[in-house]
């Protein structure tokens, strides 16, 4: 008798620890997904990245009610290091992702049926930075250095750079770099890729040991791939080429998309500050300095702008693609081995958008738009 | 007669009794503390020893044929303990709203902690089910454990957003997958394989006469396994569990940073990381939250064992 009490105790305290667990769970898993207006159209947005002012404009539209405007209930959806906006868009769980173009090259050729509908970030943010001392100016330079790579799709215009500049990839050594630029900072890399927005600035944030003071930025060299002529195009909004095709519901929702996220992106460029904070109260744990920073630099990407916010580029896109289909990483592989089809970006849509707003006076080109000055501080905070 | 044994025997036990609670060793307040006090000491001398290879390790590290053996001992690679810890009590960010950074660790490590509890929960149940159904069955054994063993090899943490995406997918009524769901689901696939196999043994321990005597009664198995199997099992059961429990923790924290999981102790790794540079004693505090829920979990093991403690009879002292 005694053993029974004792044994169905343990299973009832197990079970009650199990309940509780379980219930603190789902109160944490609740997000507002329903709108009390009941016409919004429900839209799904998948990131490439966790909650940070790269997406400023996207985050700063559903904050300003732009979506909302044009009829759309919004809802982003963060990405992490091992999600590939890509291929959630084609398996069909979300409407829309942001991607970069080289990467979703691939995932086109190997049978995802999804459309560059927007090309927001007109120029790359993807730079290989050193110290002074190292005397890494261009391309040409990195021959016989350790030169950092993330990978994982982020290397091909280093690469094709350095075929540009005749440096095989045996004459460096290249080195996987991490999250962070601990790496560099000890002199481990030598060049090492950073993001205007991100990786250069984290070092900005960082103390210099000799000086005690920050970083500066004529303490590093920094070579710019728009420069050197690889720069390839980085974020763009992709979505699912056969919805385009079948439903012109989706269709129109893309145009009133794009609108409403290109204002969303003039917001952000006009109001910095404001954007930032958009992005840290959506769940972003970036230093309010480095915020800041990246909202600026992401707004730089844009404007001033060429064509029009949004607008492909036919030549950055030609030259986007022949980078991928000529430059080999280290196992002789290329992005892509064929042209890739009409499919993979349309300005249908974008075109449309812009001149929707242009028609609401909205100024889509920037052409007077200055960046801010932003002074990081120590940790970006 | 019958007064003088009546009378003897709670005497003797009396004596026993006396006699147990004076051995050295065995009674009073230092031998229950002192397994904690030597944890105390162990985590001190870690402490010992991380601050003296800091200072008097080279600063460049211990390189050997172009292989690091030792870290770097600069403030970037390995900072004070102090830094870390006053770290934890200032805010995460500049920022007026910020949370001091050992709040929001806690937070993380409660969500972590829940998300583990669950995938250890569902993976003792699968695990103990099957068990059972390879005990009761032989063909069941021989079908099943070959597949059991096979699928920790499957690199689970690389399809972790595969995971997310199917379970994106499943929605009936008012139930609709959330991402944490992937990430238990992920923790609960790690934590059943040690489980299962443990059980499997647990169960099968019963010396052949003990068997035979329940089958002298007539025992069914049933009645065989809730008399005999289960609490014979119990030795080889609870380091299963714990076992379990620690790799529900690692398949959690893994899955979170792979799906980056809003809320728990795998973003913020993620998120702190980029901080490396201009703070360093920030990355390092997830690092502490998750070795928190790593001794929460193996806590909450032990308390577990407590229950059973009447069941430990032949389990050798670990």
């Amino acid at each position: 008798m005694k053993h029974r009490i004792a044994w169905l105790g343990t299973v009832g305290a197990i079970t009650a620890v199990g309940a509780l667990v379980l219930s603190g769970c789902s109160g944490a898993s609740n997000t507002p997904e329903t709108d009390a207006a009941g016409e919004l159209t429900p839209i799904t947005l998948q990131l490439q990245w966790v909650a940070q002012a790269q997406f400023a404009g996207y985050y700063a539209a559903v904050d300003q009610g732009y979506y909302e405007d044009e009829g759309l209930d919004v809802t982003i959806v963060e990405g992490g290091p091992d999600i590939v906006p890509q291929d959630v868009l084609a398996a069909g769980d979300v409407d829309y992702a942001i991607s970069w173009v080289p990467k979703v090259l691939g995932s086109i050729e190997q049978g995802a049926n999804i459309t560059d509908v927007a090309q927001i970030f007109e120029r790359s943010a993807t730079t290989q930075i050193s110290f002074k001392g190292k005397n890494i100016e261009t391309a040409a330079d990195l021959a016989g250095k350790n030169v950092g790579s993330w990978g994982f799709g982020n290397e091909w215009e280093l690469f094709a750079g350095m075929q540009r500049a005749d440096v095989a990839l045996e004459d460096i050594s290249l080195i996987q770099q991490a999250f962070d630029m601990n790496a560099f900072l000890s002199g481990d890399i030598d060049a090492a890729q950073a993001m205007t927005y991100n990786e250069y600035a984290q070092v900005l944030e960082t103390e210099n040991p000799d000086t005690g003071e920050l970083y500066q930025p004529d303490e590093l060299n920094v070579i710019d791939w728009n420069d050197e002529g690889t720069a390839m195009l980085q974020d763009a909004i992709w979505a699912n080429a056969d919805q385009l095709e079948s439903d012109a519901d989706y269709a129109a929702n893309t145009v009133k998309f794009i609108k409403a996220s290109i204002k969303g992106w003039i917001f952000a460029a006009n109001s910095p500050e404001d954007a930032a904070g958009i992005v840290t109260a959506a769940g972003s744990s970036l230093g309010q300095s480095h915020q800041l920073w990246m909202t600026n630099e992401v707004s730089k990407l844009i404007f001033p702008s060429t064509s029009g916010v949004g607008l492909i580029d036919e030549a950055a896109w030609a030259n986007t693609v022949d980078i991928a289909l000529n430059t080999q990483n280290e196992t002789g592989a290329t992005i892509i081995t064929t042209e890739p089809p009409a499919t993979a970006y349309s300005n249908e849509y974008v075109q449309q958008a812009l001149d929707e707003l242009e028609a609401d006076g909205v100024d889509v080109m920037g052409t007077d738009w200055t960046p801010a000055e932003v002074t990081l501080n120590v940790s970006g905070n | 007669m019958l007064t003088s044994s009546e009378q003897a025997a709670p005497l003797t036990r009396g004596a026993l009794g006396v006699a147990t609670a004076h051995q050295p060793g065995r009674s009073g307040v230092y031998p229950r503390l002192r397994p904690g006090l030597f944890g105390l000491a162990g985590l001190a001398l870690l402490a010992l020893v991380w601050e003296l290879y800091k200072t008097l390790g080279p600063a460049d590290g211990v390189i050997l044929n172009g292989v690091t053996v030792l870290p770097r001992t600069t403030d970037l690679a390995m900072p004070h303990l102090a830094v870390m810890f006053e770290r934890l009590f200032e805010p995460v960010t500049g920022a007026a709203s910020a949370l001091p950074l050992w709040l929001a660790v806690l937070q993380g490590s409660l969500f972590t902690l829940g998300i583990a509890a669950v995938g250890w929960l569902v993976g003792v149940t699968v695990g103990l089910g099957l068990a059972l159904l390879m005990q009761r069955f032989r063909l069941a054994e021989s079908a099943i454990l070959p597949w059991i063993i096979l699928s920790q090899t499957v690199p689970l943490i690389a399809i972790a957003p595969l995971v997310r995406r199917w379970g994106a997918q499943i929605q009936f009524g008012e139930f609709t997958w959330a991402s944490w769901m992937s990430v238990a689901l992920i923790a609960s696939y790690l934590a059943f394989f040690p489980v299962s196999i443990g059980a499997l043994r647990g169960l099968g321990s019963p010396d052949a006469n003990h068997v035979d005597l329940m089958h002298c009664y007539a025992a069914g198995w049933w009645k065989t396994l809730w008399r005999l199997r289960l609490p014979a099992s119990v030795g080889y059961l609870l380091p299963a569990l714990r076992l379990a429990a620690v790799s529900a923790v690692i398949g959690s924290v893994v899955a979170e940073v792979s799906i980056g999981l809003r809320g728990g102790i795998g973003r913020l790794i993620v998120e702190y990381a980029g901080a490396a540079g201009g703070d360093p004693g920030k990355p390092w505090a997830p690092i502490f939250g998750s070795i928190m829920v790593g001794l929460v979990a193996a806590g909450f093991m032990g308390v577990i064992g407590l229950f059973l403690r009447r069941f430990r009879r032949g389990e050798v002292a670990a």
